[in-house]
């Protein structure tokens, strides 16, 4: 028996607003939907509504991870901040306010530039998606640019940690260099990875994939990008203007 | 009728289509052969451990390797069976039915998943191959990012790239269950089980990220000897162990919960009766999974901790108990007066009750700061975990997999023999196990490879309940594999269940359902007088 004799709720019923496949175990997309899709519509979901608001869940659940995974990171640094607040301000200073602050601004204009991507999405412009898809590779390439000199930097004047690390500076500030290498190298990693997502979106916008009725890779590729940016934004003031110095730091 | 069919098992065949499959259900089983391995693997690292233990004096291994035995066994046991276990075999196959739809939200991400406990499973095999790894699965600093000279990079790496497929299957799970679920199914016509996934899945995501980062702090002092937690540098390896539990301790809700989830699926069906206080139940999975992020502090009692901080967290850690014991007296009063079968899940439903029970009370013991002092770090609490983790989450597995084998793979398997390897594991586990809370209370340690000879008699009905055990699973493996060949051709609803993957042919075809199921009905919905078909 396929079915016994009390089904809980299963609807035979032909009057049922059902999707029926011409053969159980039909490979997906042949046919066999009882009304035309969007092609962008995956089998198993019942409508572009459903597959929208799935993929934004979905990164959104993928945002909260990655929330944690950062979370661990300034969980670290508020205990030795606390534990050594002067040893803080200190590595803080060797900092460059400057670059730092062009990088912050850098990424606040590539966060527009991808809003306005996802607006030109929405409203079926392909160049407005091209055009604003290719500065945003762009800001995120200079803020990455930027960032290499201010790491040779670090390295020139001996404040990477381990056994080059400058003597003449407490060891605890070897901390704080520790927490700043992992926590903008694993920004930078992020942002490579939106760096890739966004040339993979752009080639999928020169091929006019994306329209009115079909827009959410490039939204929820958007949600990540802001994600990376809004991390930035905590890490700026967080490492770079401890005690406030208007020096260019080391 | 069915076997005019394509079910999802035979249609297309080929090892190209099981490797590219994006069908849950055959994902499940890739997830299923490869846990069965691990879980293989990690009993024969544990069957070193107690072999060396039948004597006081270190005769049989060094103490180098059995700190690696251990470690391994540790690491594989928990990483690549436990926390996979009911999650990617019994969640990826039934979720999606459970909520009436084709497939996860996701299915390539799942995909990805089981390729990424692959990678991490290889590289954990490369740990084996290349001499071991000796700091204990907790992998805490500074032994592990200074003093250890064994494979720790690599190990870390397998486990953090496992980390990623358990956070994939956890997102993939939410997003189903929020986004997938079939007309008429509202959450609280859900089945239980999946409402414990779900709670599982929320802690996976929410867990496993911080864990990863800690693996990250611990690989970038080993390996580019940045001073995170070097105490030379003013760095705090407490701090380590913090981040280390604040995963690790919801952990082990990851591995029980899914458990709790079956063994609601299964009292239902072995007693025919509607579960006793459905949203109690669901609920209190949710409130495992909460407090279950703020008990990690009852790891730390002995490391420094304030007394202040300990007593905050034995108080929380004691309050895990009124959700546990919501779900064992709401399964009680389920069975009560039910119409109860002597089939080979009850027999494993029952033997998880058990077990859980002592695995959970000896918990509180263990939570009382004061008494904890004196057991901690002995076999008291090598009793404990392993009574929740073997006893209760390996029972449910092995229960669960009983009663939806026929559903997975189309075949029955000899009922006798389920019966018999239920009894056996029972048995066996209990002898292995029980007297390692008479060694802990008498003072002896964990993880020493010697000990005094005043133990002996202890450790050797150990080692024997543990030759037991394993009979138990080899005879479950047995007559399970060989039911895939000659087993009979099982029905749609062998155990006369409700559920709506008691509605699809045994196996299902590749998307689950010819028509999409519109529910009418609460889950649990028996009535008195339903036909069995075996029993």
């Amino acid at each position: 028996m396929a079915n016994p004799a009390t089904p809980l709720g299963s609807s035979p019923g032909a009057n049922e607003p059902t999707v029926h496949h011409a053969v159980a175990g039909h490979a997906h997309g042949a046919g066999g939907h009882a009304q035309a899709h969007h092609p962008k519509l995956q089998h198993h979901f019942y409508s572009m509504e459903q597959q929208l608001e799935a993929s934004t869940l979905g990164m959104w659940v993928f945002l909260v991870t990655e929330v944690m995974f950062f979370g661990g990171l300034f969980m670290a640094y508020i205990v030795y901040r606390t534990m050594y607040p002067d040893a803080w301000v200190g590595g803080s200073h060797h900092l460059n306010v400057y670059l730092g602050g062009l990088n912050t601004a850098v990424l606040i204009c590539s966060s527009l530039t991808m809003v306005l991507a996802v607006r030109a999405a929405q409203v079926g412009s392909r160049n407005g998606q091209i055009v604003n898809l290719i500065l945003t590779i762009l800001l995120g390439t200079v803020f990455l640019v930027v960032k290499y000199f201010e790491y040779a930097s670090k390295f020139e004047h001996h404040l990477v940690p381990g056994p080059h690390f400058d003597p003449t500076l407490p060891t605890a500030q070897q901390l704080f260099f520790s927490l700043y290498f992992v926590m903008t190298g694993i920004h930078a990693a992020h942002m490579v990875v939106g760096i890739v997502l966004m040339a993979i979106i752009l080639v999928m916008a020169w091929k006019g994939q994306f329209g009115p009725d079909y827009y959410n890779p490039v939204e929820i590729s958007g949600l990540y990008w802001h994600f990376v940016d809004i991390v930035w934004i905590f890490l700026f003031p967080l490492l770079y203007l401890l005690g406030f110095h208007g020096g260019p730091g080391a | 009728m069915q076997e005019a069919r394509h079910s999802y098992l035979d249609a297309p065949y080929g090892i190209a289509s099981w490797l590219l499959t994006k069908d849950h259900k055959r994902i499940a089983m890739l997830y299923l052969i490869s846990i069965t391995i691990f879980f293989g693997i990690g009993g024969l690292f544990a069957a070193g451990v107690r072999l060396e233990l039948m004597t006081p004096e270190g005769d049989l291994v060094s103490s180098d390797m059995y700190n690696k035995l251990f470690t391994l066994h540790g690491v594989v046991m928990i990483f690549f069976f436990l926390i996979p276990s009911i999650p990617a075999t019994l969640g990826n196959f039934l979720i999606p039915i459970m909520c009436g739809t084709k497939d996860l939200a996701f299915p390539r991400i799942n995909l990805l998943s089981w390729y990424l406990y692959v990678a991490g499973a290889l590289l954990t095999l490369g740990v084996v191959a290349g001499g071991g790894v000796d700091t204990g699965w907790t992998f805490y600093t500074p032994y592990s990012s200074q003093s250890s000279n064994t494979n720790v990079t690599l190990a870390a790496v397998g486990v953090f790239i496992a980390g990623f497929s358990s956070i994939l299957t956890g997102f993939n799970f939410i997003v189903t269950v929020h986004r997938m679920r079939a007309p008429g199914l509202t959450w609280f016509r859900l089945p239980l089980f999946v409402w414990a996934q779900y709670a599982t899945s929320l802690v996976m995501i929410l867990g496993t990220p911080v864990v990863a980062i800690t693996i990250v702090l611990v690989m970038a002092e080993r390996a580019l000897h940045l001073g995170i937690f070097d105490p030379k540098l003013g760095g705090d390896p407490v701090l380590m162990q913090h981040l280390f539990w604040f995963y690790s301790h919801p952990a082990v809700y990851i591995m029980i919960l899914p458990g709790m989830g079956v063994v609601s699926e299964l009292v239902a069906a072995v007693s025919r009766k509607q579960i006793f206080g459905y949203s109690f139940v669901a609920f209190s999975s949710l409130a495992i999974a909460i407090l279950g992020f703020l008990v990690w502090g009852h790891h730390l009692f002995v490391s420094s901790q304030s007394i202040y901080a300990g007593l905050v967290f034995s108080i929380i850690t004691m309050l895990v108990a009124v959700p546990s014991a919501v779900k064992t007296f709401n399964w009680a009063a389920t069975m009560y007066k039910g119409s109860i079968t002597w089939e080979s899940p009850t027999y494993w439903v029952i033997g998880f009750m058990g077990l859980f029970l002592i695995g959970g009370l000896t918990g509180l013991f263990l939570a009382a700061m004061g008494l904890d002092i004196h057991l901690t770090d002995t076999y008291f609490v090598v009793a404990h975990f392993h009574y929740i983790m073997v006893g209760g989450a390996i029972m449910a597995f092995l229960g669960g997999l009983h009663f939806w084998w026929p559903k997975m793979t189309g075949r029955m398997y000899n009922e006798s023999l389920g019966k018999v390897a239920a009894i056996l594991v029972f048995v066996g586990f209990n002898l292995t196990f029980f007297p390692q809370f008479v060694l802990g209370y008498l003072g002896m340690p964990r993880r020493y490879h010697a000990y005094p000879a005043e133990f002996q008699v202890w450790n050797v009905m150990s080692t024997l309940g543990a030759t037991v055990l394993g009979a138990g699973y080899m005879l479950a493996f047995s007559y399970l594999v060989y039911s895939l060949f000659k087993g009979a051709l099982a029905p749609a609803n062998p155990w006369g269940a409700k559920g709506l993957e008691w509605e699809i042919p045994s196996p299902p075809p590749t998307f689950n359902f010819d028509e999409d199921p519109i529910v009418t009905e609460p889950a649990y919905n028996y009535k008195p007088g339903r036909e069995v078909h075996v029993g």
